[in-house]
């Protein structure tokens, strides 16, 4: 679905993103942890280009998004991403930030986007804060809108950036049952995570990086229980005590 | 003190009023457009545009406004080979200059959206246009819209300063009451307490916009 070729991505003289290569298929949850710094984030955003690489290739379902005579707005409209803060847009209802895309982008029918919108707030367990404004959520609740406004696009695959890092501890296992659900669904999805458990429980893969570097990647139960390089080993002491 | 003149000379300050808001209101709708596409200019990655936008806002704020209108009462029909009426000359004048300050107001105002809204709307497939319409704007207006407001006010006590081309706003009228009068005080007090009231009015008019704007949002 989604293939990476030797990326390569410099702020400045920093190189955060040294020569990755990854191939993602369809319905793979794609989980990459690793140390704050080592460009995990940085890596999801350059999949969808929010972080333009500095050089290296990537094709999404066929597409080269790198290629720059290609209109990348088409192809984000197939991949949704969750960001670490929400970015539910403030000055808008719950509503329309999840139909305002359907809407505009997809030339949706306000009623159609509507009952759209209203699915996915139920299968979130959101629907009586449909025409509430997102102040008046809490984080848990923002995410799970933040969730429901990328699937409204009806996305091919979705990228999540640290989903449930800025949450209350009480609020994290919400967030995470509505991405375990879209993992049951057969959702391609690459999360960037802190949560090991989660890690382990539906990743299909694993990735560790360090340094701009995927030093190691495989099924979780191998990563987690028998990490072969000392640099995972030494991490994964660390966070899973 | 003694306002008897006033029964003789009310028209001139209807007629000076009339012409200071007519200039105002011109005024206010061509520095805000100006100001708008100079905002844009200096946002976007073109270096010779945005340098182009700085060089217009710095020069329009290191330099008088006086001089600013001489230079356009004076220099515009000559540089156009035109003749242009009075008024449109200070209408020029005063949306010229204020248009460096809403650009300033503007980006200020667009530049403290968070990052992430941008980011947020882009990720979901929006054109860069689309996503300062839709979801940029409507935020940075919120935010602008006092210190809007604010130049508003400036803008129309500042446009007295027409009067000294000889554009009949309320300032000459109420020069010229003053010298038909041998007044030189009272005439003068009239054309404050007119000006203050139009600024008042503004100012009260743009806080109840503020107000039901905020309510909109129910923020808390």
């Amino acid at each position: 679905m989604i293939q990476v070729s030797n990326l390569n991505k410099e702020f400045g003289k920093l190189q955060v993103l040294k020569n990755i290569d990854i191939n993602i298929s369809q319905g793979e949850v794609v989980v990459i942890i690793g140390p704050s710094g080592s460009g995990k984030s940085t890596f999801l955003r350059c999949l969808n280009l929010l972080e333009e690489p500095t050089d290296g290739e990537i094709v999404f379902e066929g597409i080269s998004i790198t290629d720059k005579t290609n209109n990348i707005n088409k192809q984000r409209q197939k991949m949704g991403m969750v960001f670490q803060q929400f970015n539910l847009f403030p000055h808008m209802t719950v509503m329309e930030n999840i139909t305002l895309s359907p809407m505009k982008l997809k030339k949706m029918e306000k009623k159609e986007a509507e009952k759209g919108a209203l699915t996915l707030l139920k299968r979130i367990g959101l629907e009586d804060k449909a025409f509430v404004y997102p102040n008046q959520l809490s984080g848990g609740q923002k995410q799970r809108i933040a969730i429901a406004r990328a699937l409204a696009m009806s996305p091919d695959m979705m990228l999540f950036d640290e989903p449930t890092s800025a949450l209350d501890p009480e609020m994290v296992g919400e967030v995470l049952q509505v991405m375990r659900e879209l993992v049951a669904e057969g959702m391609t999805m690459v999360v960037v995570t802190h949560e090991m458990g989660f890690a382990k429980e539906v990743g299909s893969r694993v990735i560790f990086m360090d340094e701009g570097r995927i030093v190691e990647e495989g099924c979780p139960k191998e990563v987690f229980t028998h990490p072969k390089h000392p640099r995972t080993k030494d991490f994964l002491g660390k966070v899973l005590k | 003190m003694d306002f008897s003149f006033m029964s003789k000379y009310y028209q001139f300050y209807i007629d000076g009023t009339a012409v200071t808001l007519f200039l105002s209101f011109f005024g206010v709708i061509c520095g805000v457009v100006l100001g708008v596409l100079i905002a844009l200019m200096k946002l976007s990655k073109n270096s010779i545009i945005k340098g182009f936008a700085s060089s217009y806002i710095e020069l329009i704020r290191g330099t008088p406004l006086l001089v600013q209108l001489y230079i356009v009462y004076y220099g515009l029909p000559r540089l156009v080979g035109w003749d242009f009426e009075d008024i449109t000359l200070g209408i020029a004048a005063v949306s010229l200059n204020s248009a460096a300050y809403v650009a300033e107001i503007i980006r200020a105002g667009i530049q403290s959206i968070d990052k992430g809204q941008m980011e947020a709307a882009r990720s979901l497939g929006m054109p860069h246009g689309m996503a300062m319409r839709y979801i940029i704007i409507p935020q940075a207006f919120k935010n602008i819209l006092p210190a809007l407001g604010n130049e508003f006010i400036v803008l129309i006590k500042e446009s007295a300063i027409v009067s000294v081309v000889g554009i009949h706003d309320l300032m000459y009228k109420a020069d010229t009451v003053r010298g038909n009068t041998y007044m030189p005080f009272a005439p003068l007090l009239v054309a404050a307490v007119i000006y203050f009231t139009i600024t008042f009015g503004l100012s009260k008019l743009l806080g109840s916009v503020e107000r039901r704007m905020r309510a909109g949002d129910s923020s808390i």
